[in-house]
């Protein structure tokens, strides 16, 4: 194969090889059903309880406040949905963000249409909410707060253990999105008055198709699959037991190595943000220091971001862009739209997301690709020329 | 998700730039929805002797616009006007469905190209072409 950088870690990333070592037992001669009561099974039972006490010790929590699930999107659904039916007596008013991922806003605006009532707090042009107007958002019927932990586009770190003491003190549920945030920075769930947080394993080297919801005990939410009983009763289904033992372990080895990868990640971060904001017409997009170790986030004006992606792959760099050629609609990206860029800039952007893999031979070899790329078509690009 | 003449088109694009002694231009798209297409040509006894665009869009814009330059070049206007943005997209060996938006602003952005050279001649362009399809003036309007 031709040579590859690959700079995409915020839209999944290599499962690590202890992940993998703990998963090969559960995919090949550990195969029995957790549930079931003969020896042979109870391995994959024990593995599932292992892996639980894991996840809930690397998270602050007790392990009967782990539940295993199929992915941040199903953590986020349940989080929400039953949130809102918990305590329908109280009100239909959730209190969000304008930059929510698809799974926490779409079903918000599900949610709408069946009669509850959204805030979404405006951010400012860095991707951050001010806690006054959260504080004053919150209302007699406000059920929920739902916030992320940190953005997968533009990488902003958001004040989750201050949002969640707001809530806390005007006992209002807090749900927080921490898909990202998991495993790249600290996040507890002991102290930071959380009720409820998402997480997937494939965002921290894990396997895709297995995440998790945290819900602190006492918070009786409810059952999202009625069936067997699995998930002390509220998530039914046969365990995924190679996919939770992997979520375990990359977990901890993630935990483990978080200081010195968030060091080493960030710094290689930074060399990507001083090396293409010197582009002219081009900048970074959210917090410049309060931001994911691993994201790095811009916007190039008067070229459009899908032509960015296909040059940077003819060059063998995997990266991603909010534009609205990039998806099915013809919306640039919420959160570009909700951090204030006009739709025409919106259109120009590209995230490069590193992880503990990438080398500093990657970024020199994206510092050298890209700016060609950009002043290629720009070349072509009749704005380009209207601006000069 | 591109055919192989797609990418073809996008990596390496026909007639990039401007025809220096253009005597029609046209420029259609808007940079709020992330697509313009600005082409100028040559007309010379009603055939289009050079052609050239400039694009602001996603890979399917530039391709679009490409192939379209080298399926009107050497054609007579009348040849050029009857040029569908179907006939683009198959040419291209089809664009996904999102796309297809695409190929209808290379088809309009001839026609506009088209119009301009009528006007400068003092012809109406509008009962030969129809909408001029400077869709920023019919807001305006």
């Amino acid at each position: 194969m031709s040579k590859m950088v690959y700079a995409d870690n915020a839209a999944t990333t290599a499962l690590s090889k202890n992940a993998l070592d703990a998963m090969m037992p559960y995919l090949t001669e550990q195969y029995g059903n957790p549930s079931s009561i003969y020896k042979f099974s109870q391995n994959s039972k024990r593995a599932i309880d292992g892996a639980r006490e894991k996840v809930a010790s690397i998270l602050g929590a007790r392990p009967e406040e782990i539940f295993f699930t199929s992915g941040g999107t199903e953590s986020d659904n349940w989080a929400i949905k039953s949130a809102l039916e918990l305590r329908a007596d109280k009100g239909k008013h959730i209190i969000s963000t304008g930059i929510e991922h698809h799974a926490v806003l779409h079903t918000l605006q599900h949610l709408e249409t069946q009669g509850a009532e959204v805030t979404y707090l405006p951010v400012n042009e860095l991707g951050q909410i001010d806690l006054n107007d959260l504080r004053k958002a919150i209302r007699k019927d406000t059920v929920l707060i739902t916030v992320m932990a940190a953005n997968n586009e533009i990488g902003t770190i958001l004040p989750v253990a201050e949002i969640g003491a707001v809530a806390r003190e005007s006992g209002v549920l807090f749900h927080t999105d921490a898909v990202q945030a998991v495993g790249h920075i600290p996040i507890s769930t002991a102290g930071m008055s959380i009720d409820m947080l998402s997480l997937t394993a494939h965002k921290f080297k894990g396997p895709k198709g297995c995440g998790a919801l945290y819900i602190r005990g006492g918070v009786r939410l409810p059952t999202l699959l009625h069936g067997g009983g699995h998930e002390r009763g509220l998530r039914s289904g046969t365990e995924n037991t190679a996919g939770i033992v992997g979520l375990a372990a990359a977990l901890e080895e993630a935990s483990l190595h978080m200081n010195e990868n968030a060091k080493r990640v960030s710094a290689m971060r930074d060399r990507l943000i001083g090396g293409l904001t010197k582009i002219p017409a081009s900048r970074l997009t959210g917090h410049p220091t309060k931001r994911l170790p691993g994201i790095a986030s811009f916007v190039f004006e008067y070229i459009e971001g899908e032509s960015i992606i296909l040059l940077l792959d003819q060059a063998g760099i995997c990266a991603s862009s909010g534009s609205a050629c990039s998806s099915a609609s013809l919306e640039p990206s919420s959160v570009l739209l909700a951090i204030g860029l006009p739709h025409e800039i919106a259109h120009g952007s590209l995230r490069l997301s590193l992880s503990e893999d990438n080398s500093e031979e990657d970024i020199d070899y994206i510092l050298e690709k890209l700016p060609p790329i950009i002043e290629r078509l720009r070349s072509m690009s009749p704005l380009w020329d209207n601006k000069k | 998700m591109y055919s192989e003449k797609v990418m073809d088109h996008f990596g390496n694009p026909r007639n990039v730039g401007e025809v220096e002694d253009a005597n029609a231009v046209g420029q259609v798209g808007n940079p709020i929805c992330g697509d313009i297409m600005k082409i100028s040509m040559k007309i010379e006894d009603d055939v289009i002797s050079d052609i050239r665009f400039k694009t602001f869009g996603c890979g399917a814009a530039v391709a679009t616009s490409s192939i379209a330059t080298e399926l009107v070049k050497g054609k007579t206007i009348n040849e050029a006007l009857s040029l569908t943005n179907k006939a683009v997209a198959q040419a291209l060996d089809g664009l996904p469905p999102a796309k297809m938006h695409c190929s209808v602003l290379a088809e309009e952005a001839i026609k506009a190209a088209i119009a301009d050279y009528y006007q400068k001649q003092g012809v109406d362009p509008e009962p030969i072409i129809g909408c001029n399809f400077n869709c920023a003036q019919c807001k305006e309007e």
